[in-house]
């Protein structure tokens, strides 16, 4: 069992889900409750990642991450560091892949939160931030915790894009799915397979937890 | 006129279909590719080409892929398939790989061949990123390990390593851009494709252990695959090898 590559794994996941979050908060809100131009495509760019090969998302990172590429080099001229083959990279392009993970389940939550309500609670003299957080999260809390779930075991199990734009570090992009991977090439069965049962068992859950919420959302 | 060029298609796909698979260590590349185009263009028979890493290809051979020649950057592996009764007989070395400093245009690093310019970068912060592959399972990785060990620099440079799957990908991320350069084969320096990009020097063949590349037949192999084996052992093929930098077994 590599420890390092579990805890990285753990890390990266929590970073991200406590960073997509109140950003997809937010988002979903808006996709849910009000109409602009452009929506239909924004929300197809939304969920691309779900579609699209991580070849070619780990292709456009390389390109848009790189020593050659604005960021890159304004990341570089920041923090002295590259972008690619560090955590922050792999923070970053973890973000873009789970956004269809993180926004579709809240979006449907708010979505299902009838108008009336909230003009009520608007009529009732509740300013917006206290309807926010006293009637819509309350409501929509289904929707946001399988989101925070979803994204959470999506990191855990990325594999195609950090293989790409990770480079294998120990201890900086070495997931735990990279490090499976380079422990079945080594012949190393029994560590891979250690590491492999636990990703089944806890991706097993986290998937059960979300089917547990979607039916709880239901019942209201 | 449109039938007939969707008909030529057809054929030229059906012919290809019956092709051989064979399996090959990302270190070739560039040579196989091209002594494949030349035994198609002599003989008008086409072989099906595969890279990747030797140690996958050792993993899916045993698990029945539909490999018919495998052609190992490691003769290890070539060596535990055939005790395992998977290859026909131990097979031909076919060549000895080399392994090169690479440094792309625009590193502030200076490419000789014993790594002193390395050993003093790596001093004065000039060096961030170096691509090598994976030495846990890639045969390249293991050789540019030893090198960098014998250079004394191993223990300086381990936290500054980005692991390439296979010695291909440790070359793309020693160009990206985003490392000050790698330790790769010396086959894919010598391509158009990667010398283009920046520059290179050879290391001493006695700085790591030798690069024993092995290859043999499957079991499952045909007639066509044996001809292409055949064909690689000719002069014609093994003077394409030795122009990727390889250096030939005695015959």
């Amino acid at each position: 069992m590599d420890w390092q590559a579990l805890s990285l794994s753990l890390k990266l996941a929590a970073a991200t889900a406590l960073l997509l979050l109140p950003f997809s908060v937010w988002l979903a809100r808006r996709l849910a409750w009000s109409q602009f131009p452009g929506q239909g495509a924004l929300e197809a760019a939304i969920m691309l990642p779900l579609v699209l090969p991580p070849t070619v998302l780990g292709y456009y990172l390389l390109l848009g991450f790189g020593g050659a590429s604005p960021l890159g080099q304004a990341y570089q001229a920041l923090t002295g560091r590259a972008l690619v083959f560090s955590f922050d990279g792999l923070l970053l392009a973890s973000l873009i892949f789970n956004l269809p993970f993180a926004v579709q389940p809240m979006q449907r939550a708010f979505a299902s939160i009838p108008r009336e309500l909230r003009e009520a609670a608007w009529v009732s003299g509740l300013t917006r931030w206290q309807t926010l957080l006293r009637i819509e999260l309350p409501l929509a809390w289904p929707g946001i915790a399988a989101a925070a779930a979803l994204t959470f075991a999506h990191t855990l199990g990325e594999f195609g894009v950090v293989l790409m734009v990770g480079g294998s570090l120990p201890g900086e992009t070495k997931t735990v799915a990279i490090a499976i991977y380079d422990q079945v090439q080594a012949f190393n069965d029994s560590a891979a397979a250690g590491m492999s049962a636990l990703l089944l068992t806890f991706s097993f859950l986290a998937v059960m937890f979300v089917y547990r919420l979607g039916r709880a959302g239901a019942r209201r | 006129m449109r039938y007939w060029l969707l008909l030529f298609c057809f054929l030229a796909i059906s012919a290809h279909a019956d092709a051989p698979n064979v399996a090959a260590a990302a270190d070739l590349k560039f040579a196989l590719s091209e002594i494949a185009a030349n035994y198609e263009k002599e003989t008008g028979r086409a072989v099906k080409l595969t890279f990747g890493s030797s140690g996958n290809f050792a993993r899916q051979i045993p698990q029945g892929a539909p490999f018919e020649l495998f052609l190992s950057a490691d003769e290890d592996y070539i060596l535990k398939l055939a005790a395992a009764g998977l290859m026909q007989g131990d097979g031909r070395l076919y060549a000895i790989g080399r392994i090169a400093l690479l440094v792309p245009h625009g590193s502030k690093l200076v490419a000789d061949s014993e790594l002193k310019d390395l050993g003093a970068a790596l001093a004065d912060g000039r060096v961030q990123r170096f691509a090598i592959a994976n030495p846990e399972h890639a045969p390249y990785g293991r050789a540019a390990r030893a090198a960098l060990q014998r250079a004394g620099l191993w223990e300086r440079i381990e936290g500054k390593l980005v692991l390439g799957e296979n010695v291909g990908q440790a070359a793309q991320f020693a160009t990206s851009g985003s490392a000050q350069g790698g330790i790769v084969a010396w086959s894919l320096v010598k391509s158009p494709e990667v010398a283009k990009l920046g520059s290179a020097a050879l290391i001493p063949e006695s700085w790591h252990p030798p690069l024993r590349q092995r290859m043999a037949l499957t079991r499952k192999a045909g007639d066509d695959a044996r001809r292409f084996y055949e064909y690689l052992q000719q002069p014609a093929a093994r003077a394409v090898f030795e122009r990727y930098g390889f250096s030939l077994p005695a015959k």
